[in-house]
């Protein structure tokens, strides 16, 4: 009994995990070469709808992956297109994202379902389900080896991710343009051609988060339902300095702490009482403020982030 | 292309803000083609729906209301150099100590609107000033402080009103209803008062104290020492330093000012209309506060007009989804969203559009010489 709890909620931590760490990494990526993404929640949403849309059109759910990967790319490229090539405010850029995809998956999925934009639900290879039936097998295999493919693919991106940025060449110039794009600029290296690959990196990985949210954690989408998932993801990058393992040991902590809060709804624990699930559920975002204000450790994001690059003449 | 862009000071501020306005109203009217909606009839429902009688007039300025205090919310803090994306926690915070100081203080009748509006704005205030507080002296980054904060006051108030606020015989998050000498009076009483017979809306006198607010904001800004001290800080805090001013003080008083302002929201929806505390009554009128702040150019002029125009598509919005059924509420956050990206974040893109109009024409007659 206690071993089948305890192995629930690790599963249910793996699986709240993704989302946001897909978003995180997405993050690491374009903050890393100096673009800040405010935008992760919109994107992700964005990507939940295009994914449960076209997975409900074509009947698989490849396509809506590709789809979700496509409409948060394309949002990814209005966030690039501001803030490198227009140098416009990062930020008022991705407040912008976030409501334009709170509002247009809204009225766009209200006018075609006609069900207070949700999508109809998604059933079989709608779905992205588990890649190996493991119905047979112990527990704790089905825990490890019953899960869908897009939760390996998001695994994988966290060596990915450190093994690029920290060994290759490009990683090595993308790291510089967000901590002196002067230096990579005279070196005569684009800065915009690097700062639209990760923005670009970033698109396609909350893409893969968003069809995650839509077609595998749930069986279609709901308005809104990604429900700050993108916010948390930010407090995880800002909780992992910007580095990709400890962005996965961030998001599983964070991951962890939403599947306990779904858990202990109305549950007493000895010695406490009723924990309130609102309390576990702040955590996060009261994590990150106590971070950020250099109460324990002190978070600095890349240096250039959030400026745009002015060449010089 | 990157030269500075120098226009006429009404081109910059009336004709550039003018110019994103309708062109995020194109792009709005390209998604309602894109579900198969006609534009027009759309626009004509809008427009009749918000403008065409007393009655959703009252909504409108209803709606607007919201915005003023928003939109001076954010513009407050803009002076300052501070993007305040609070505005939705600050309202809420603001909400909930409006309730606990209604519900739970001992005061006399007469006292109750003014205790209201005081307990709103000193607890948005607060939960303003503090990310202000953490960003001028820890170093934390408002932006990401402010969205920590949203998110923290709106697990608090559902906290407050599923375990603490509402009564045990009530299944509804809300509270009980505030006492009665505490609803702020509709217009329409008003107006009753002094012999004027206006339309029942849920319109009610914060709309004074949202214009009242927009002066004070305005002789704040651009006629008090503080308000220089706060224009001097946005624009160059270096500077401010060699001139006497600590950024730092001035970033938290701005912060607590920018949090009370955002606070009317509340006043407004909570005393002047629901007259109880409902869970998620700022509705995203604190982002929409953001487009409206960007648009009015950061002037109180500037944003009592953007405010009616979103009041128009707000209340415009309502009468379209039971007009136009395939069109809901949310295309307001639609054209919010466009407005933020084109007013905000394209303002280089638009400004530079107009510049090239401008040189245009300043070159046609020379090349009719030639």
């Amino acid at each position: 009994m206690e071993l089948t709890g305890l192995l629930a909620l690790a599963e249910s931590t793996l699986r709240l995990s993704i989302p946001l760490l897909c978003a995180c990494l997405a993050g690491l990526w374009s903050e890393r070469s100096g673009v800040i993404d405010i935008g992760l929640e919109g994107k992700l949403l964005i990507a939940a709808f295009a994914a449960a849309a076209t997975s409900y059109t074509t009947g698989s759910a490849y396509w809506g992956l590709l789809a979700g990967i496509g409409a948060s790319t394309l949002f990814a490229l209005v966030h690039g297109f501001a803030s490198i090539s227009q140098r416009g405010n990062q930020i008022v850029s991705g407040v912008a994202i976030n409501m334009l995809a709170a509002g247009l998956t809204a009225v766009i999925g209200n006018a075609w379902y006609g069900e207070g934009g949700r999508t109809p639900p998604l059933e079989g290879d709608q779905r992205f389900l588990a890649l190996f039936d493991m119905s047979e097998a112990p527990r704790l295999v089905q825990v490890l080896l019953g899960q869908s493919f897009l939760v390996y693919l998001a695994l994988l991106l966290v060596p990915l991710t450190w093994y690029v940025l920290a060994k290759t060449r490009f990683g090595l110039r993308l790291r510089a343009v967000g901590e002196k794009p002067a230096a990579v600029d005279t070196a005569g290296i684009s800065v915009t051609g690097l700062r639209y690959s990760a923005v670009i990196i970033a698109g396609v990985f909350c893409g893969i988060g968003g069809a995650y949210i839509g077609t595998g954690l749930s069986a279609g989408f709901i308005p809104a339902m990604t429900a700050g998932k993108g916010f948390i993801a930010l407090a995880a990058l800002i909780f992992a300095k910007w580095r990709a393992w400890p962005a996965l040991a961030a998001c599983v902590l964070f991951g962890f702490l939403e599947a306990l809060s779904i858990r202990l709804q109305g549950v007493e624990i000895p010695g406490l009482g009723e924990v309130p699930v609102q309390a576990i559920q702040a955590l996060p975002y009261a994590m990150t403020v106590i971070l950020l204000a250099g109460f324990v450790g002190r978070a600095i994001p890349p240096r250039a982030a959030g400026q745009p690059y002015v060449k010089e003449r | 292309m990157s030269a500075p862009v120098n226009l006429p000071r009404w081109a910059d501020v009336a004709l550039v803000p003018a110019v994103s306005v309708v062109a995020a109203f194109l792009v709005a009217g390209l998604v309602v083609l894109f579900i198969g909606e006609d534009p027009l009839t759309v626009t004509r429902v809008l427009i009749y729906g918000s403008l065409g009688n007393g009655y959703s007039l009252g909504f409108t300025l209803f709606y607007a209301t919201n915005f003023i205090f928003t939109g001076l919310a954010v513009a407050v803090a803009f002076h300052a150099g501070l993007f305040n994306i609070g505005g939705e926690g600050q309202a809420m915070l603001g909400g909930v100590g409006l309730a606990l100081a209604l519900l739970f203080l001992p005061v006399p009748a007469f006292l109750a609107i003014p205790l209201g509006i005081l307990a709103a704005a000193a607890f948005g205030a607060f939960w303003g000033l503090v990310p202000g507080y953490l960003q001028a002296y820890r170093g934390s980054h408002i932006v990401i402080t402010t969205i920590m904060f949203n998110w923290l006051a709106s697990i608090l108030s559902v906290y407050l009103l599923v375990n603490v606020l509402r009564p045990p015989t009530a299944m509804n998050p809300e509270t009980p209803l505030f006492p009665e000498a505490s609803f702020v009076p509709s217009m329409h009483e008003l107006g009753a008062l002094v012999g004027l017979e206006l339309p029942r809306s849920q319109l009610n006198a914060s709309l004074l104290l949202a214009l009242v607010a927009a002066y004070l904001v305005w002789l704040l800004i651009f006629r008090s020492r503080l308000g220089y001290a706060i224009r001097t800080v946005g624009a160059n805090p270096a500077a401010a330093v060699y001139a006497g001013i600590s950024p730092r003080s001035v970033t938290v008083i701005a912060m607590a000012i920018s949090g009370a302002l955002a606070a009317g929201l509340a006043v407004n929806e909570l005393m002047g209309y629901q007259h109880r505390l409902i869970l998620e009554f700022t509705s995203g009128y604190g982002f929409v506060g953001i487009a409206v702040a960007l648009m009015g150019r950061g002037h109180p002029v500037g944003i009592i007009l953007a405010s009616l125009l979103f009041g128009m598509l707000y209340q415009g919005g309502a009468e379209l989804a039971f007009e136009v059924p395939a069109i809901t509420r949310d295309m307001i956050v639609v054209i919010g969203g466009v407005l933020i990206l084109f007013a905000g974040a394209l303002d280089g893109l638009f400004k530079r559009l107009v510049a090239g109009a401008f040189a245009g024409r300043a070159r046609q007659p020379v090349a009719k010489e030639a």
